[in-house]
């Protein structure tokens, strides 16, 4: 046996700007065991739910994370709306459903374009975040901020959006199927990328449904689980497919991510074509009292907000399993026997978010 | 395998604009809805606390006795949510963002009009 050396990986890394440490335990240049370590940025927002009333608390729910924000207030939202058997106005329910398939448009080309500056792609990262302004630009005129929307209430949503907007915005992307159409192909087509991630960090069917991978990790090694099937919010009156690939690779993972970005234009489009008229919200009076797990399909995976009331304006409990941390066990697993000069990518392709890891 | 794929991305790049903006010498994109801080009339106010109560990061404090409304630009989060409870309407949201700051600053501190009497003493400090 050679001489085990360590090597750090993270916090401060070029092609990881999270704050996760990864002690590496190489034989030369192959590496053996991969220790993970959390704890860097955490903040206590989960405590500080017993400080705050629960419909302001909405404001730090969504603050957990600065990619999937829209989608923690609307978890959020559900799981207080189901404790106290709140029906909200199902124009609403659309209007919750377009803002989350926007977030996760703009979470999966935020993640495509770190994907191609991980393997020294800088042209393609620079592409892809030219497309993404232009979801943030209509995330902006349409919620009035571009990543933290704040639109998300107990009860329903803040603003409406008008039927010129909607038509607009639905125009837009259309307009934008081409652009994508040739970033993707980049990706899933381009024989130097294909090079980089075939075959580099293979998660096994079995490993991925054992170790608790969610999202387009587990959906890039064959297992069909998409929490939008469970028909919450208006998913329940859209047809869409879950994208699953079943290779299990790096580029199995990427290839489902950038799929998705049509799937999400295609929810979208069907949401501008079926959405009623009526209110968008409910008043809403009293406070919950009981507990639910409300559960939500984030851009990275499955999102678990656990919540309980006793009937107070402040929650007893609030609890939020991220799909980060959840991966991270796939993460530790797909990281043994690799090369050194894979790590980033691989790290990389379970699009790791430990802000929200961690809270 | 197709060649020359990216010569059009390319050209394109070549012959139109840059997608950014000259920040700040062109000023950055905004719009109605955009939350950059938030301003208050102080005849308008009268002192009820309601956004103080109902301010998630306590960035708000009103003094009722001492008809003085404040806000902490560095604890504020943007969030609308004063703007959305002010029951007089004297709460806005201006589409600028406040300046970056050096120091432990951004306090602001207005001497409102109050509860009962209307004093017109906007002063702000």
């Amino acid at each position: 046996m050679s001489k085990q050396i360590t090597v750090p990986f993270g916090p401060q890394h070029p092609v990881l700007p999270e704050p996760i440490h990864l002690d590496l335990v190489l034989e030369d240049e192959r590496v053996v065991d991969a220790i993970p370590s959390i704890g860097y940025v955490h903040r206590g927002l989960e405590k500080l739910v017993e400080k705050r009333e629960y419909p302001e608390y909405i404001y730090v729910a969504e603050r957990i994370c600065g990619i999937c924000s829209y989608i923690h207030s609307n978890t959020y939202a559900q799981g207080i709306e189901k404790i106290m058997n709140i029906e909200v106005p199902e124009r609403a329910q659309y209007l919750r459903t377009i803002w989350s398939e926007y977030s996760r448009l703009h979470s999966h080309l935020l993640w495509l374009g770190l994907f191609a500056d991980g393997m020294g792609f800088e042209s393609v990262f620079m592409n892809a975040w030219k497309l993404r302004e232009h979801i943030l630009d209509d995330l902006e005129v349409t919620t009035g901020g571009r990543v933290i929307q704040g639109v998300c209430k107990v009860g329903g949503v803040r603003r409406d959006i008008t039927p010129e907007k909607l038509d607009e915005m639905v125009k837009g992307l259309k307009g934008m199927e081409p652009a994508l159409h040739d970033l993707v192909n980049v990706f899933l087509k381009d024989s130097s990328v294909s090079h980089r991630l075939r075959g580099v960090g293979t998660l096994q069917k079995g490993d991925a449904y054992t170790l608790g991978a969610v999202g387009p990790t587990a959906r890039g090694s064959g297992i069909g689980i998409d929490i939008r099937e469970t028909g919450y919010a208006a998913y329940g009156k859209i047809n869409f497919k879950p994208v699953v690939e079943h290779d299990g690779d790096c580029y199995a993972r990427c290839a489902v991510r950038a799929k998705e970005l049509f799937t999400s234009i295609d929810i979208i489009e069907q949401c501008v074509k079926k959405i009623p008229e009526g209110p968008v919200e409910i008043k809403v009076t009293g406070a919950p009292d009981g507990e639910y797990f409300a559960r939500a399909e984030q851009p990275r995976g499955e999102v678990v907000h656990y919540i309980k009331g006793n009937g107070k304006r402040n929650l007893v409990r609030h609890r939020v399993r991220t799909p980060t941390f959840t991966n991270l066990p796939p993460l530790v697993t797909l990281l043994k026997g690799c090369e050194l000069a894979d790590v980033p990518v691989i790290v990389l392709s379970i699009d790791p978010c430990v802000g929200c890891a961690e809270r | 395998m197709t060649y020359f794929q990216m010569t059009k991305t390319v050209l394109k790049s070549l012959f139109s604009r840059p997608a950014t903006l000259m920040y700040p010498a062109k000023p950055a994109k905004k719009t109605t809805l955009t939350r950059g801080h938030v301003t208050i009339d102080p005849e308008k106010c009268i002192a009820c606390r309601s956004c103080q109560r109902k301010c998630p990061t306590q960035a708000i404090c009103v003094e009722p006795k001492e008809k003085t409304w404040q806000i902490d630009r560095l604890r504020c989060i943007v969030c609308n949510c004063c703007v959305e409870v002010c029951p007089t309407k004297c709460l806005a949201m201006d589409t600028q963002y406040t300046a970056a700051m050096t120091t432990r600053a951004g306090i602001l501190k207005v001497t409102v009009a109050g509860p009962k009497k209307k004093e017109p003493a906007p002063a702000e400090s």
